[in-house]
């Protein structure tokens, strides 16, 4: 089959609209216009070490590790129930879990304003209780219940698609050799998942760490992770050159991290590099 | 026993979890009072406000425009460019298989502050402002590798010795593809258009940064609202939201659960999410 060329217009699109502003982003990184001209400098990549940036990184990390972390241990027992004897012919838990997913992004996060609010039902509830009002919006905690919240069904889909895919006559085949139900999970369930926990661990901290919709609604105006950071220096500080450069610092750590978790991520194919 | 029931208290709980802020904002959208907590009676005006709202109408005729647009002219440049890769040579193919995978694996606000430098740059020496079109083609550009990553696995599947027999029986070459690849691939070609369509709608981050003042889409409208704090049109904007996609889904549910038994509920999971490496890594793990 010689039709090599149907991938032309795909490589121009792909020179000017992928290639091109990366090479941009890259060019106002290691630059800076002053009155004589365009310069070389290396000052951007040296200001992201400052302490009040290099904080921002660490929280934003730090919040994706939290985030992930409380996914992995709420949606993995989902996972598993999700797939074993009693639900697995019964797509309709499956459909009602993702049924959330497909609504606006921002729309859920919006939803857990109204309901982290002061007055909010939930507070009502705990009132009505004689119990002290959570109050949490505007703080890390709401940022992470709005990670956690939207990020949950990308942990426990592919935990469930690999689950899905065992063959379950092993989980029996232990059972009549006398395993428990916790002996079949931990030698069993939990070591054939492994690659479904990799990309799940993948699929919640790479958004996590990159969200800046999140934290500027749940954590408040003033909240800084690295998306609002590079938000900020674009479109209110107006410094082009730190922002690429924050951005670029960005795209390195996802690669690297990308790279690392494909060490586990047998089934991936194409892009060797990332 | 003990365990089966706690398995279906856990999954009720997690559904509560996942249903509570939707049940709310439903609620709400129906609440004659503008403040929480406090509901002062049922009233329709929410729902009366959002459809005499102009900004609203113009969101949402940029978010469906935007969306058909970019998803057609992604699935013809991308079902194209799958079909020049899966013929490369392997060092060339390498090369265009990681790009291919840049943008998916890049961080989104990424991939929208490098397409924002680029249309400025554009700016600079022609009068093609932010807006519309440059939304556009930030689209379409997000959308081909996924189009691209659904139809080479159906390619893969291809026999070539079909195509080859349709040559031999005297077809052109570009008749063989049209008769006999391309319905072959079909299924492919399907599911990257549908998913480059459901990321089209959902996008926020990249159509934030790549559209000029007065431009809007449904996602850009919604945040600018909820900055401005909590508006009950907002309530009723998701519900009416939400209760399309439940119907979509139903339809779709039913119609593929007549076809092929189940299986296709897992590919609506992975077309459905807005965030584009993990639902692709997913999806091609299962695939």
């Amino acid at each position: 089959m010689k039709k090599n060329w149907f991938v032309y217009p795909y490589i121009v699109w792909m020179i000017i609209f992928i290639v091109a502003p990366l090479l941009l982003l890259l060019f106002y990184s290691f630059t800076t216009t002053t009155d004589e001209g365009i310069k070389f400098t290396l000052e951007h990549l040296r200001r992201l070490w400052d302490p009040i940036y290099f904080s921002v990184f660490l929280r934003s990390i730090n919040l994706a590790l939290i985030s992930t972390a409380i996914c992995l241990l709420i949606g993995y027992p989902v996972a598993v129930i999700l797939a074993s004897k009693e639900y697995s012919s019964n797509k309709i838990m499956t459909l009602l879990f993702v049924i959330p997913m497909w609504m606006n992004f921002l729309l859920r996060t919006y939803a857990w304003m109204t309901l982290l609010e002061k007055n909010s039902p939930i507070n009502v509830i705990l009132n009505l209780l004689h119990l002290p009002p959570l109050q949490i919006l505007y703080t890390d905690k709401a940022v992470v219940l709005g990670m956690v919240y939207n990020f949950l069904p990308f942990m426990v889909l592919p935990i469930y698609s690999v689950l899905m895919k065992m063959d379950k006559s092993i989980i029996e085949a232990a059972e009549d050799l006398g395993g428990n139900y916790f002996v079949v999970l931990r030698k069993i369930i939990i070591p054939l998942s492994v690659p479904g926990i990799m990309s799940g661990i993948t699929m919640v901290f790479m958004p996590a760490v990159t969200t800046f919709i999140i934290s500027r609604l749940l954590g408040g105006g003033h909240y800084m992770l690295i998306g609002n950071l590079i938000e900020q220096q674009f479109l209110v500080a107006g410094d082009w050159n730190f922002g690429s450069a924050i951005s670029f610092a960005l795209m390195i750590i996802i690669l690297i991290s990308m790279s690392i978790m494909h060490k586990y991520d047998k089934e991936y194919e194409g892009g060797a590099i990332w | 026993m003990v365990t089966r029931i706690s398995k279906k208290i856990y999954l009720y709980l997690i559904f509560l979890f996942l249903y509570a802020p939707i049940i709310i904002l439903v609620i709400y959208s129906f609440n004659e009072s503008k403040s929480r907590g406090v509901w002062s009676g049922f009233t329709l005006k929410w729902y009366r406000e959002l459809f005499n709202d102009r900004e609203i109408a113009s969101a949402l005729y940029n978010t469906v425009a935007i969306a058909v647009l970019s998803s057609i002219i992604a699935t013809i440049i991308g079902t194209a460019a799958a079909l020049g890769i899966y013929n490369m040579k392997k060092f060339a193919k390498t090369i265009i298989m990681n790009l291919t995978y840049l943008p998916v694996l890049n961080p989104d606000i990424v991939t929208g502050v490098s397409l924002m430098l680029l249309f400025v740059f554009i700016k600079s020496f022609t009068n093609i402002g932010l807006g519309f079109f440059t939304m556009l083609l930030a689209h379409i550009t997000f959308n081909i590798p996924y189009v691209i990553l659904s139809v080479l696995p159906k390619l893969r599947q291809f026999d070539k010795h079909i195509y080859e027999a349709a040559l031999d029986l005297g077809s052109t070459p570009f008749y063989a593809i049209s008769k006999v690849v391309i319905p072959e691939i079909a299924p492919g070609i399907v599911t990257g258009f549908l998913l480059a369509f459901t990321l089209s709608i959902d996008d926020f981050v990249i159509s934030f940064f790549t559209t000029g003042s007065g431009v809007s889409n449904l996602s850009i409208y919604i945040y600018s609202m909820a900055r401005r704090g909590i508006n009950p049109k907002i309530n009723a904007l998701s519900t009416l939201m939400f209760t399309t996609v439940l119907i979509l889904l139903l339809i779709i549910n039913k119609r593929t659960s007549k076809n092929e038994a189940g299986n296709s509920n897992i590919n609506l999971i992975k077309s459905s999410n807005n965030n584009k490496n993990k639902n692709l890594k997913g999806g091609y793990n299962a695939a």
